[in-house]
């Protein structure tokens, strides 16, 4: 294989990876605080229109900004019916995508008419990292991309340092480990989960962004396809820990860019094949990595 | 001498019992006072109440001659009281330095905490490496730990539940020469425990509550052990013979016959099953006499099948029948009627089965008949089971279990949250169903009502299984089970 | 009558007004017409007898099967969300089966080509039990995710394998008559109705007369004291439930293929295994209710389509009634579950 093809194959991987890497990122610190957050592929799918939204209106910025914003909501609605209210979390979750999905699909249509007028949308410019961008073969893949993916790695020791180095961090983590204990002392765990939710909320909307304007270019309805899903299994196969997530995340990045790199080749594979992979894989992994690695003792769990 | 901590009046009833009817505790400056009492005596609800985990019916309580608002554990830990429960409340996935941080509310990056918690080991002689992750720890680190936390806190007021229950001898005392270090900083302590050793030891004062009375307080120098068992084990009920008249020993066939028997711990404290040789014959009632966490759980539970012994040989009869302790969560389905509950509990060998199909209408009327003659108070077979009282609920998982025609019947505190005929009823029928030819095996958390239903006692303490002579006082079954007595 | 009765009356109604209102509000704020939203979701449910037998049944169809199965999956704990890729499953297997099956007589074929779609859904399904109780993978994660998995079937099926002979449009050809679900004649009802209504008899019975199904509610309202004191086999119990329901959503795939659409099409199904979980948590997951509920929601879609005609809303506003829809019922479930903590004490 030449390195070009390499090359411009690693670069797509990372590319495609950066909404996986903010998502998970975000699904992270909300599930160390013992909340499993299956409305994450809707907050994903809000903050997807919201940035449409936003950058056919006022630019980029605004667009990335509406989307953090759309995230924040969707999972705060999310907060409300299962931190505070106590409502089961993973139907919660579900059924906050299902609406999320209606409610992206009506907006869509009313803002820019009935059955999908192809949207062209500005999209963050590609920028070199001056220096680093010219190590070959791996300098053009990390280094020569969106400021999206720029942020999103600096998302990664960010979050690292939330988690571990901070008192609000340990709180969470405490938080996810058993809500009896940390209540004995001393933890608001109500309030230190929700804030963990609405962390991971936020950085899903970003990731919606970073979909809209700095992969496709374009919104369609129900174009996050289960992304938002993927970063739950990549936060598990990542172990909970921002910095091997991030791992997983190219992982599943370089699985899903196969496709495109597949396709220069013309094998006669249908390439709906490449659609299931990042799928199976995902089951595959998940199906290894499960049992071996240890969950917040207390994700999931709605009541004490 | 000031009062660093007062509790009038203090009533406290949950459901049908009264577990505190009117208790003053008094804990002076600097000084170590010993909180004594049986189980279920109110120890460890009373200081539930100093430290605001437990809301009174009445009464109020006051930290250095200031009331408290009830009720609020946050408003105890900010006048500097600390409390240390039965229960571990660390983190096990957690190294010893992040639990310390967390529960001290320090902001600190981990290497100073770690700085911090070695050198308030030194100072308070806890000491324990702050790298290690809790779930490594032995069971003596880990209180060590809770104590630790308490004092990282700052408090300057120790509230210590039952500390060495868990603790080998010398871990026991080394925590309790830890305690008497603290006195001298000018920490006060409560100690709740129930081993007389321990209080006449270290103790300056002493509090002795028997069924949610204070029957004794006052110095401790002025008294003796045997006085303190005394105040603790009280008079034998008025007009009730203290043990039954024995009919000698049993004839029946062997059905349960355990040699050496040991399991491990279930749950998160608690010595577990350490070694126990006992047989129980058809038609006998064998009763378990122990102290809260000293293995009846773990015994109780081989024997009817539930869990597998780490070493040792048992043999237990089959069908058994068995009465858990949590009957809300582990025998009941709240939310099923009465005659679901009864028809799970059958199985497919029920006479209403027939083929795969329940016969709803047969089973209304067995369990219609069920509640009639174990006298359950209930709507009816339909009601559903969380509607019942606690005292009902037992008679229907009785009445279930008893339907099943086991050939051992285990029952694990099968009394408990009953009010007294309730609690006299349950006892009936143990001694009803041994006289059909059943083997029971029993353990009550009230010694007095032991005796009134067994025909032998065994007593269990520290995970040891000790027989107990046939002639054997109230009193000297008490001690053993204490641990008063050598052996 | 108790307050426990009480609500378990008005939840439903309570519910569903929920989400109407929620619709309303947001329709008036997006700038459409409520009212004349509202009407035209009347009428394309049921202002006419042929919106009823043409656009109502035949949706209900899909839900009251699907509904059905994943009733029985959540009585026993298992969280079946991936309906909608078992009913793909289902939809290829009954075209692959039916468009082969032309010289054979209708009587015959019809049941083959609805056995091939169940057991499809029961082999769809069956990985998530696989993956759930030997790898404990929850079963919420690998059920969705085989919905993508399968949708990505669909499409290479219609352009590929299945495709029409004449090789134009991403469809497969259309099945013959001998494969189709008789029709009521002049309308799009078939007789897939009829299995709805015989399925859920059959659940009824099963969950109300039998012990398996009896052991199954038990399994799922507590696996503790179902084990100790049951002596159930907990994990067995949820396999097959979860197994079943996958077979039954299956089944409502190749009821649609068989007889409304005639052909496999990528978007055959617009969310049936979504809806349908709306479907079975408003019918508190009794059988005989998810008939109710089924066309309740059938309802909703049959109107959608005529209130994107009439009023021009989208019809794909519906997900946001059934997401209130189910939330309502989770809030009043956890309000319940709270209050009876409360009661019990110490």
């Amino acid at each position: 294989m030449d390195l070009d093809l390499l090359t411009s194959f690693l670069a797509s991987a990372v590319r495609v990876a950066t909404p996986l890497l903010l998502a998970a990122l975000g699904e992270t610190v909300t599930e160390r605080g013992g909340v499993i957050n299956l409305g994450v592929e809707g907050a994903m799918l809000g903050g997807a229109l919201a940035a449409a939204l936003g950058a056919s209106g006022s630019g980029l910025w605004s667009g990335a900004v509406a989307a953090t914003l759309a995230g924040l909501v969707v999972a705060a609605v999310f907060a409300v019916i299962t931190v505070r209210a106590g409502a089961d979390q993973i139907i919660t979750g579900t059924a906050m995508t299902l609406g999320v999905v209606g409610l992206t699909g009506t907006i869509y249509r009313r803002v820019y008419g009935p059955e999908g007028v192809g949207l062209s949308l500005p999209t963050f410019p590609v920028q070199a990292v001056p220096g680093l961008s010219r190590i070959p073969v791996l300098g053009p893949a990390l280094f020569q991309q969106s400021i999206l993916t720029y942020l999103a790695y600096l998302a990664v020791p960010l979050v690292w340092w939330l988690l571990f180095r901070t008192r609000w961090g340990l709180q969470l983590r405490a938080a996810g480990e058993s809500a009896r204990d940390s209540r004995a002392a001393g933890v608001n765990v109500g309030r230190v989960r929700t804030v963990g939710v609405l962390v991971g909320g936020a950085l899903a909307g970003l990731a919606g962004a970073s979909l809209v304007l700095a992969q496709v270019g374009t919104f369609a309805e129900k174009m996050t396809a289960g992304r938002g899903f993927i970063a739950i299994a990549i936060v598990v196969l990542g172990a909970w820990n921002p910095v091997r997530v991030m791992g997983a995340a190219l992982f599943f990045g370089a699985a899903m860019a196969l496709q495109f790199l597949f396709q220069s080749f013309a094998l006669g594979i249908p390439y709906q094949l490449f659609l299931m992979l990042p799928y199976l894989l995902t089951l595959a992994v998940l199906a290894g990595a499960w049992g071996r690695t240890t969950a917040p003792a207390d994700l999931g769990r709605s009541e004490m | 001498m000031l009062p660093v901590l007062e509790l009038r009046g203090i009533r406290k009833r949950f459901g049908q019992v009264e577990a505190l009817a009117g208790v003053d505790f008094t804990l002076n400056q600097g000084e170590i006072h010993a909180l004594l009492g049986e189980n279920g005596a109110g120890k460890s609800t009373l200081m539930k109440v100093a430290f605001g985990l437990v809301e009174p019916d009445a009464g109020g309580v006051a930290i250095g001659g200031t009331a408290i608002r009830l009720g609020d554990p946050a408003a105890a830990r900010r006048l500097g009281v600390g409390m240390v429960h039965q229960h571990f409340t660390s983190i096990p996935a957690f190294t010893v330095a992040e639990n310390v941080a967390l529960t001290a509310g320090w902001r600190l990056r981990p290497r100073q905490a770690l700085e911090r918690v070695r050198r308030l080991g030194k100072d308070t002689g806890l000491l324990i490496d702050p790298t290690l992750l809790v779930s490594d720890l032995s069971a003596g680190l880990k209180q060590r730990l809770e104590v630790l936390k308490a004092l990282a806190a700052d408090a300057r007021i120790l509230l210590l539940d039952e500390p060495t229950s868990v603790l080998s001898p010398p871990d026991a005392e080394a925590l309790l020469r830890g305690v008497q270090e603290f006195r001298a900083r000018g920490v006060a302590t409560v100690l709740i425990t129930h081993k007389l050793r321990e209080a006449v030891a270290i103790a300056d004062r002493v509090t002795v509550l028997r069924r949610g009375r204070v029957v004794h307080t006052g110095p401790v120098r002025d008294e003796t052990a045997e006085r303190l068992a005394g105040y603790m084990l009280g008079e034998p009920m008025s007009g009730e013979p203290p043990r039954r008249p024995s009919a000698g020993p049993s004839t029946g066939e062997v059905r349960v016959r355990a040699e050496g028997l040991a399991v491990e711990r279930l749950g998160g404290s608690g010595t577990g099953l350490r070694s126990a040789s006992l047989s129980v014959r058809s038609g006998e009632v064998v009763g378990v006499a122990a102290v809260e966490g000293n293995g009846q759980r773990e015994l109780l539970r081989a024997i009817a099948g539930l869990t597998r012994p780490a070493s040792g040989r048992l043999e237990a009869a089959r069908p058994s029948g068995f009465i858990p302790e949590d009957r809300s969560t582990e025998a009941l389905i709240g939310e099923f009627t009465l005659t679901e509950n009864l028809v799970l509990s059958q199985g497919s060998s029920a006479p209403w089965i027939r083929g795969p199909w329940v016969d709803w209408e047969r089973a209304e009327r067995r369990t219609a008949d069920l509640i009639e003659s174990f006298a359950v108070r209930a709507s009816g077979p339909g009601a559903p089971a969380a509607s019942l009282s606690g005292g009902n609920q037992q008679r229907m998982v009785i009445a279930a279990t008893l339907e099943r025609r086991p050939a051992v019947l285990v029952a694990e505190n099968p009394t408990r949250g009953l009010d007294f005929r309730a609690a006299g009823e349950v006892m009936d029928r143990l001694r009803a169903a041994a006289t059909d030819g059943v083997a029971v095996v029993v353990h009550l958390s009230d010694l007095d009502e032991l005796l009134a239903v067994a025909d032998r006692i065994v007593v269990l303490a520290d995970g040891v299984l000790l027989d107990v002579p046939p002639d054997a006082s109230r009193d000297e079954i008490g001690r053993r089970m204490l641990g008063a007595t050598a052996g | 009558m108790s307050r426990a009765g009480i609500i378990r009356l008005w939840l439903p109604a309570l519910a569903v007004g929920a989400g109407i209102l929620t619709l309303m509000l947001g329709l008036a704020a997006g700038g459409y017409d409520p009212l004349l939203a509202l009407a035209a979701l009347w009428r394309g449910a049921l202002g006419s007898p042929d919106a009823i037998l043409s656009a109502l049944l035949p949706r209900a169809i899909p839900l009251i099967i699907i509904g059905l199965g994943i009733g029985l999956a959540f009585r026993a704990g298992a969280l079946n969300i991936g309906a909608e890729g078992q009913f793909y499953a289902g939809a290829i297997a009954a075209t692959w089966v039916g468009v082969s099956l032309s010289a054979w007589p209708r009587l015959v074929a019809v049941p083959v080509v609805l056995a091939a779609s169940l057991a499809a859904g029961l082999l769809w399904a069956s990985v998530p039990v696989l993956l759930r109780l030997r790898f404990g993978v929850l079963e919420v994660i690998s059920t969705l995710l085989l919905n993508f998995v399968a949708e990505a079937l669909v499409s290479w099926m219609v352009q590929g394998p299945l495709q029409e002979s004449k090789h134009i449009y991403p469809q497969s050809d259309p099945l013959p008559l001998a494969a189709r679900l008789p029709q009521l004649p002049g309308t799009r009802l078939h007789l897939g109705l009829v299995v709805a209504l015989g399925l859920a008899g059959l659940l009824w019975v099963f969950g109300t007369r039998t012990l398996l199904g009896f052991q199954l509610r038990a399994t799922g309202a507590n696996p503790l004291a179902a084990r100790v004191m049951g002596g159930v086999n907990t994990r067995r119990v949820f396999g097959l439930a979860l197994a079943v329901s996958g077979a039954l959503a299956g089944l409502a795939g190749g009821c649609e293929v068989s007889g409304t659409s005639f052909a496999l099409f990528q978007s055959l199904s617009p969310g049936y295994g979504f809806t349908a979980i709306a479907v079975a948590l408003l019918a508190r997951l009794n059988p005989l209710a998810t008939i109710g509920t089924g066309l309740l929601f059938a309802a909703l879609e049959a109107g959608s389509s005529a209130m994107q005609r009439e009023a021009q809303v989208p019809a794909v506003v519906v997900s946001v009634v059934e997401a209130v829809i189910i939330i309502a019922v989770l809030l009043a479930d956890s309000a319940q579950r709270r209050r009876l903590l409360a009661e019990a004490g110490t």
